[in-house]
């Protein structure tokens, strides 16, 4: 049965209890937050679980045996072990700055998903400007991330700080012209309707040669540097700046942060599933299954990447970001507007 | 830069805990911003008077001490102080001896270069080729556990020759490893040698002219990756060393991409000596006569082998009277290698201070001794 038939219905039963219109709106609304946010907690654990696994076995190990079935427990006591901890605060840190810094992250990381389109009518809200709430939000990560950098006091944090502030406004700008590409295609902002677009598998904009592969390719490299994956993960490059911007964290404070740089490394996976390989989009399984399953493959890439390459260099990164990447990513902006104006390409 | 702004350098203490200083090295680095400005080596963190130590034991009890000077290669710390001890007091060493030895030494600078490679691979974010490295040197730790026991501390070349001979089960499961490694190897430049990242990350970072290398006294493959064809295996050949053929693998440039791939080719020679050496393994014993405690006459002498990481030398004095050295100095690579990063790292990011060292394949228990 599809889950959005169970919304609809549940919605009704509300609407027939004769409340007044602003309760149903209020219970709606904190429902959808309530499960929306227990959906990505257990996403998260399940992904934090997933790449102990795969990366060992990239690495020839067996990663987490013991706690359960292969260990899927593992996560869940090590989020319990991190609840029982101190919580330390540096006696020169900012406070203030010190403290909200995870809680933004951990917002940011979340807010997102009020315009993702889980599934077939599965969506909280289907916001007219979608794709770009997204890319506006998936932003106040980095302002999180200097405030870390900045509130710990430590000069490994604080250089941490300030690279992962280069390196996002600099991956941001690819990241945007390569959603600006299907856009214009799409001739809409709203996520529903990217996905309506591709609704046949060679309509996916992965497919729509020669515009859609590039951009792919620019959104995939631009969203590891924003989730701060290796091999872009200079922020917190555990040889050079021990931790990076987290050096001075523990306890709770840290799982914040960690939790939600594994809902980023979804948000980015199912934004990319979304815009370019059709999002819900598919033959015979629940709509839904079919989000999950696209997500999960570009999370896969993206665990791939992390465990095969070395770590690029600050000015390399940069370099790679300004010289090469915005350049093309116009160029496609371009061929993309070409495509759809001569209208030859419009399948 | 207009008045109002202006930049600060600032200093970091890189280490003595820190993730990749490889051990207690400790850097003060002055920096500004990402760029080092100058650095300061800070070492004797690990300081452990294994010198002093030695000087209050007889020869062969200082074997074990040996062990712990340079823990990747303890092969090679007990060879060089069984040399120079045998060079005082003329002791013969067995032929099959000299062989076992020969093949220890080979197969541990296999092992030391596996952690190096490993490290420099984590150095530089790569986690997963560390795992590798660590496979194939876990199949080594398991031929020189099913012969002397141990796995990092061997205590296994003795004055006047082996510990014990290799049990039946060694030479099939040696064959074995030398079998696979070379494929390894392939598989670890697959990973890593051609590699975009890896190589903008190693190439023109660090360059060691052969000059600089000569001045600071820096040796093994660090000097050779600069061009200067040096090796002691060659050019003072110690033990057997004459009777096998091997490449010196050379760089050009003395970045620290050359000082990889020389390490990565050595790798290969010394399989290919421990080949030879089982090829022409003979029957016999494997101690020499030496009596329990012998004295040395009055002398001095300077024994020298080249270790992974360099020239590994012992310098002993004995006054002919005691059982025990009168002086014992140890040299390791590590050390001059240490003293010429500051150099090295001048002027470049701090992600590169990491990437030098790990090229340079420091050991800190070396350097502090």
């Amino acid at each position: 049965m599809e889950i959005a038939g169970i919304f609809k219905y549940l919605f009704e039963r509300l609407e027939a209890t004769g409340l007044g219109q602003p309760w149903v709106d209020l219970i709606s609304l904190v429902a959808a937050a309530v499960i929306v946010f227990g959906f990505l907690s257990v996403v998260a654990l399940f992904l934090v679980w997933l790449e102990r696994k795969v990366s060992a076995h990239y690495q020839q190990r067996l990663g987490p045996m013991r706690t359960g079935w292969h260990g899927w427990l593992q996560t869940i006591a090590d989020a319990v072990k991190l609840l029982q901890k101190e919580d330390i605060i540096p006696s020169t840190a900012d406070r203030p700055v010190y403290f909200w810094a995870p809680i933004i992250a951990f917002v940011a990381a979340f807010a997102v998903y009020v315009v993702m389109p889980f599934g077939d009518g599965l969506i909280v809200s289907d916001l007219n400007i979608g794709i770009l709430f997204i890319l506006a939000i998936t932003t106040f990560t980095i302002i999180s991330l200097l405030m870390a950098g900045w509130g710990s006091n430590n000069k490994y944090a604080l250089m941490g700080g300030m690279r992962s502030a280069a390196q996002v406004v600099s991956y941001e700008v690819p990241m945007v012209i390569s959603v600006l590409a299907v856009i214009v295609f799409a001739g809409s902002l709203s996520m529903v309707d990217i996905v309506e677009s591709q609704a046949k598998i060679y309509q996916w904009y992965i497919f729509r040669v020669p515009f859609g592969p590039i951009a792919f390719i620019m959104y995939i490299i631009a969203a590891t540097a924003e989730t701060n994956r290796t091999p872009f993960d200079l922020p917190e490059a555990e040889q050079e700046l021990i931790a990076g911007f987290n050096i001075e964290y523990s306890g709770m404070k840290f799982a914040m942060f960690f939790l939600a740089e594994f809902v980023n490394m979804f948000t980015v996976s199912a934004i990319g599933a979304t815009i370019f390989l059709g999002g819900w989009q598919g033959p015979w399984l629940p709509s839904w299954v079919w989000f999950l399953v696209k997500t999960m493959a570009l999370v896969f890439v993206f665990m791939a990447f992390r465990w095969t390459y070395p770590r690029l260099r600050v000015d390399h990164l940069m370099e790679f970001a300004w010289k090469y990447l915005i350049p093309l990513g116009f160029a496609n902006l371009i061929l993309a507007g070409l495509m759809k104006s001569s209208g030859w390409f419009n399948w | 830069m207009s008045k109002g702004l202006r930049t600060e350098e600032f200093t970091i203490n890189m280490g003595p805990v820190h993730p990749s200083t490889h051990g207690v090295c400790r850097f003060l680095l002055t920096m500004d911003g990402e760029v080092v400005v100058k650095a300061e080596p800070v070492i004797g963190y690990l300081h452990r008077a294994l010198e002093k130590i030695c000087e209050n034991r007889t020869y062969a009890q200082c074997i074990p001490v040996m062990d712990r000077f340079e823990y990747c290669t303890s092969m090679s710390c007990n060879m060089v102080l069984a040399l120079a001890v045998e060079k005082m007091a003329k002791i013969e060493v067995p032929e099959r001896a000299e062989y076992l030895r020969v093949i220890m030494l080979e197969l541990n600078r296999i092992a030391s270069h596996l952690i190096w490679f490993g490290t420099t691979a984590l150095d530089l974010g790569a986690i997963t080729p560390f795992l590798y490295g660590f496979r194939e040197r876990e199949d080594i730790l398991d031929l020189f556990e099913m012969t002397c026991g141990q796995r990092l501390t061997y205590n296994y070349i003795r004055i006047g020759g082996v510990a014990k001979d290799i049990p039946p089960e060694f030479t099939p499961k040696l064959k074995k490893f030398l079998d696979i490694i070379d494929g390894k190897i392939d598989d670890y430049e697959k990973v890593l040698t051609y590699n975009p990242i890896f190589i903008t990350r190693n190439k023109d970072i660090g360059i060691l002219t052969p000059e600089m290398a000569l001045g600071y006294g820096v040796s093994g493959p660090a000097l050779r990756a600069s061009g200067v064809k040096f090796d002691l295996r060659r050019d003072d050949p110690y033990s057997i060393y004459d009777r096998f053929k091997f490449n010196i693998p050379i760089g050009q440039n003395g970045d620290c991409y050359d000082r990889y791939q020389v390490r990565m080719q050595e790798m290969r020679e010394s399989a290919e000596i421990v080949r030879q050496a089982l090829a022409q393994l003979p029957e016999g014993d494997i101690m020499g006569r030496v009596s329990r405690a012998f004295k040395a006459p009055a002398c001095e002498i300077y024994s020298r082998i080249e270790n992974s990481r360099g020239e590994m030398g012992v310098y002993v004095q004995s006054d002919g009277k005691s059982k025990k050295p009168l002086r014992l100095k140890m040299r390791g690579g590590s050390y001059n290698q240490l003293q010429v990063m500051p150099e090295l790292i001048k002027g470049l990011k701090v992600a590169d201070v990491v990437a030098v060292m790990a090229s340079l394949d420091i050991i800190m228990p070396e350097v502090d001794r």
